[in-house]
């Protein structure tokens, strides 16, 4: 091959990437972070301050992992409810098991893990063998997990006290990229980063990926074309309830106390309306890294508005945050037909 | 003349699409009681302009008349209230409600608030009688079959008193006699004062109904036949390609080699009980035929797969599998073009070249790894080998005309070098051009040794392209016709029932 044709495959190529992670889907979102950010920083002085910029970034990880999880799901034309159950189940079980039943750490963060795999292996089954509905199988889980989870404990609250250090550093721990007194990186970005760079180039440049969108849009088309469609339904299940458990062995480390009643709590709704948000369509086969990242940290720069600008409104949160994303999700559909109905220059 | 108005009139119409100017300049009219033909290569414009006629889509620019007042339509319910109903491509009914229902869905006749089923379903009979169907308007409409199907939407369509039925490929999903029912009612309609345009690559189709015929060719028109008398095969080619295209000849054989497809007693999950065997050998191709319903499709999808045979054994180039999902048919080497493009063939919202390479595309990875430059190569190597109609590999399939969706999908099982290829009626939609240019390739792609199979409801194409026929009815295989035997006539006694007159002993 020459090496002008090179050249121009590696621009293309760069070009992909940077169009896989900036779609015009998720410019309107974008703006909306923007704003909202604008508004909390002019209202209150406390938004811009070091500390606070650096919680909703570590927050925007922990809840970015579990909307990628769910992402997976989404893409495929399913849903998954029992996120946020996941996450008080693992919450919970993982100083259960270091603390009252003494199990090593490798053990105990193997287990809760392969405890999330299964869970997921289990709805991915149920979905495919049984032909039983995602939000159907889900909705049970979000019951079952949770009920498990404060059965085993009695509804005690789960914590480390002052021990695990090391474990809990994952989550608690704070690079000074900055020098000393600057912003610090937490931990948790770097994990999030990890998975999310993962996440994005399994779904663009693997073959799995593409398959995975293409079963999304059209299931029998991908099965005509013999494509695993099962088997890969199935993965983004795992995938769905691995990240959840690893998104609450993180939350749990860095709390350091789960309450089983309400750990985790609608965390799979902020979960979903994060990749909503993020450009995921609920009929499947879209969904962009990238976006969800953004999503994520709308879901958390709205609460930090709230508890920052607004703390008289704390008790109509989910109301405002709920007008929020409906505005956003209004503002995007309006635009999209505008761009549709636009005769094509 | 007339000192009447037409029926309708539009006067240069344009519509431009990203990269596509799909219309340019085009006008049209229709006359009271008279059927319009509407032909033009895939790709032409002609579904663009049937849609504009009846509001789905706006134009960019042009006018339109209906009874000489100039109208403006911002939707289907605007066409439909100046008396014009489209029949869609892809049927458009509601099939968990009965016939009635659908006859009145968002007009439901209603009494104290309630739906008032008696009158729905006194004057649901009314309109079917007046499409020739003679049917319990409580049927419910998933029990008909496609033709049928489509007389419902035409009495639907009646039912709002239209003047104008516009139809987009009309007969290309339905049988022989259904086609006939479905021009009677056509010719009915005429005799009643109703207007009929109507799209069709198939050409003998047109001489019989049309009165006159409009041609487009590149988004523009390219002339017209406005006298019954004139409408002819050759003229009516040469106005749509611009040039004479060989009458579809046979070609000459290929010398058949070893047998790559084999099935022994294949029972099929929809006909048990009747067991087929077949043989096809490498460079043969076979063509098989029967009335709709009568077990192609579900013939071709055991051997592929999808609808696991139930008992018998099928081999692949000598090797012994019978598949029970398509993935294990593909790695045997079958390749299956389906009968249904939208539904089976494509993700729409894919690119062109996503399109083409999903089933290459894990073979050819890397690692699991999409190889991105194969797949352009692969698509710019496609697209001019199938004359396809696109302004580049990255455009979604939905917006490809239909004929050239078609192509993608050929081009996809292609792109995977299969043993042997399946196709269900694969020229659905094609035009005349590019039939002959696919016939061409099949039978290049049967000189290297691939074995065709192909289902198909033409009898043009089963007479032109098979080497060798076989033909259903009613779930079994009522009998094979050599190349000496085959003709029409021994075609359709088989796929009668009847058995075929030996020519050649
Ligand atoms: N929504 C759309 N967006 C972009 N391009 C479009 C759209 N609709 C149609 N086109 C393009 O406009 C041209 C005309 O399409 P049209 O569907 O009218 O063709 P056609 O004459 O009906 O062809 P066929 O015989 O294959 O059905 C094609 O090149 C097609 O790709
Ligand atoms: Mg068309």
């Amino acid at each position: 091959m020459s090496g002008q044709a090179t050249t121009g495959n590696r621009a293309e190529a760069g070009w992909r990437v940077l169009r896989g992670l900036v779609s015009p889907k998720i410019l309107g979102i974008i703006g909306l972070l923007a704003v909202v950010c604008l508004y909390t920083a002019l209202a209150s002085d406390n938004f811009l301050k070091v500390g606070n910029l650096e919680n909703i970034v570590h927050r925007t990880a922990l809840f970015g992992i579990l909307s990628i999880g769910v992402a997976f799901v989404i893409i495929t034309g399913g849903i998954d409810l029992s996120i946020g159950s996941v996450v008080c189940l693992v919450g919970v079980l993982l100083p259960w098991l270091l603390v009252q039943h003494g199990w090593s750490v490798p053990a105990g963060v193997g287990f809760v893990l392969s405890l999330g795999a299964g869970i997921g292996l289990v709805h991915g089954l149920l979905v495919t063998k049984l032909g039983l509905q995602p939000f159907v199988v889900t909705l049970c889980g979000l019951l079952i997990y949770r009920g498990v989870a404060r059965g085993l404990t009695q509804d005690q609250s789960q914590g480390f006290g002052t021990a695990y250090k090391g474990l809990r550093s994952l989550a608690t721990n704070r690079f000074p990229i900055f020098g000393e007194g600057g912003f610090e990186l937490p931990a948790t970005t770097l994990i999030f980063l990890v998975i999310a760079v993962l996440a994005a180039v399994f779904l663009n440049r693997t073959v799995w990926g593409r398959y995975l969108l293409a079963l999304g849009r059209n299931e029998q088309a991908a099965r005509y074309s013999g494509i695993d469609t099962g088997r890969m339904k199935l993965l983004a299940y795992v995938i769905s309830s691995t990240l959840a458990a690893l998104g609450g062995m993180l939350f749990v480390l860095d709390i350091n106390a789960a309450q089983p009643s309400d750990f985790g709590n609608f965390y799979e709704l902020y979960a979903i309306a994060a990749a909503v948000l993020g450009g995921c369509s609920l009929r499947g086969g879209e969904g962009s890294i990238l976006g969800l990242l953004v999503g994520s940290a709308l879901m958390v720069v709205l609460n930090n508005m709230i508890n920052l600008a607004h703390p008289q409104y704390q008790n109509v949160e989910f109301a405002i945050i709920g007008g929020v994303i409906l505005a956003g999700v209004i503002a995007d559909e309006l635009v999209r037909r505008a761009a549709r109905r636009r005769p094509a220059a | 003349m007339n000192a009447e108005p037409p029926l309708v009139e539009v006067k240069g119409i344009s519509k431009r699409f990203p990269g596509v100017r799909a219309l340019d300049d085009v006008s049209l009219s229709v006359g009271h009681a008279e059927v319009l033909a509407l032909i033009g290569e895939n790709g032409a414009g002609k579904s663009t302009l049937l849609k504009i006629l009846a509001g789905v889509q706006p134009p960019d620019d042009g006018e339109m008349l209906v009874a000489g007042r100039p109208v403006r339509f911002r939707g289907v319910e605007d066409a439909l209230q100046a008396g014009i109903a489209l029949i869609h491509q892809e049927l458009n009914l509601a099939d968990n409600l009965d016939v009635a229902g659908n006859i009145f869905l968002g007009r439901e006749p209603r009494r104290f608030g309630l739906l008032d089923l008696a009158t729905m379903g006194r004057e649901a009979a009314e309109w079917l009688g007046l499409v020739g169907l003679d049917l319990d308007p409580a049927t419910p409409l998933s029990q008909l079959p496609i033709g049928r199907q489509q007389l419902v939407e035409i009495a639907k369509a009646l039912s709002t008193r239209a003047r104008l039925l516009i139809m987009d490929e009309p007969t290309s999903s339905l049988s022989a006699r259904e086609t006939e029912t479905l021009f009677r009612v056509v010719k009915e309609l005429r005799s009643r004062g109703v207007s009929v345009i109507w799209i069709s690559h198939r050409l003998g189709e047109v001489k019989e109904l049309a009165d006159r015929v409009l041609v487009l060719r590149d988004g523009k028109n390219a002339g017209e036949i406005s006298t019954r008398a004139e409408i002819e095969h050759d003229r009516m080619i040469r106005m749509m390609v611009g040039r004479d295209i060989d009458r579809l000849a046979r070609r000459p054989s290929h010398r058949p080699g070893d047998v790559v497809l084999s099935a022994r007693d294949l029972r099929t999950p929809a006909h048990p009980g009747h067991p087929i065997s077949l043989e096809v050998r490498a460079g043969e191709i076979i063509g098989i035929a029967g009335l709709v319903g009568a077990g192609r499709t579900e013939l071709l999808t055991t051997l592929f797969g999808i609808t696991p045979a139930v008992g018998g054994s099928m081999a692949v180039a000598g090797r012994a599998v019978t598949p029970r999902t398509p993935i294990e048919a593909i790695s045997a080497g079958l390749a299956l073009v389906p009968e249904d493009r939208k539904q089976q063939g494509l993700v729409l919202e894919m690119a062109v070249r996503e399109n083409m390479s999903l089933v290459a595309l894990w073979p050819e990875s890397r690692a699991g790894f999409v190889d991105f430059a194969r797949e352009r190569r692969l698509a710019a190597e496609m697209i001019p080998a199938l004359a396809i109609k696109t302004p580049g590999d990255r455009q979604a399939v939905q917006f490809l005309s239909g004929g050239n969706q078609q192509k993608v999908v050929l081009a996809k099982w292609l792109a995977m070098k299969p043993k042997v290829l399946l196709l269900d009626e694969p020229t659905r939609g094609i035009d005349v051009g590019a039939k002959a240019e696919i016939y061409d390739l099949v039978h290049r792609l049967a000189g290297e040794g691939l074995a065709v199979v192909f289902v198909s409801s033409e009898m043009e194409e089963i007479l032109s392209l098979a080497d060798r026929a076989l033909v259903m009815h009613e779930g079994r295989l009522a009998g094979g016709l050599s190349r000496g035997d085959l003709t029409e006539e021994n075609v359709m006694r088989l796929a009668a029932g009847g058995s075929a007159e030996r020519m050649s002993a």
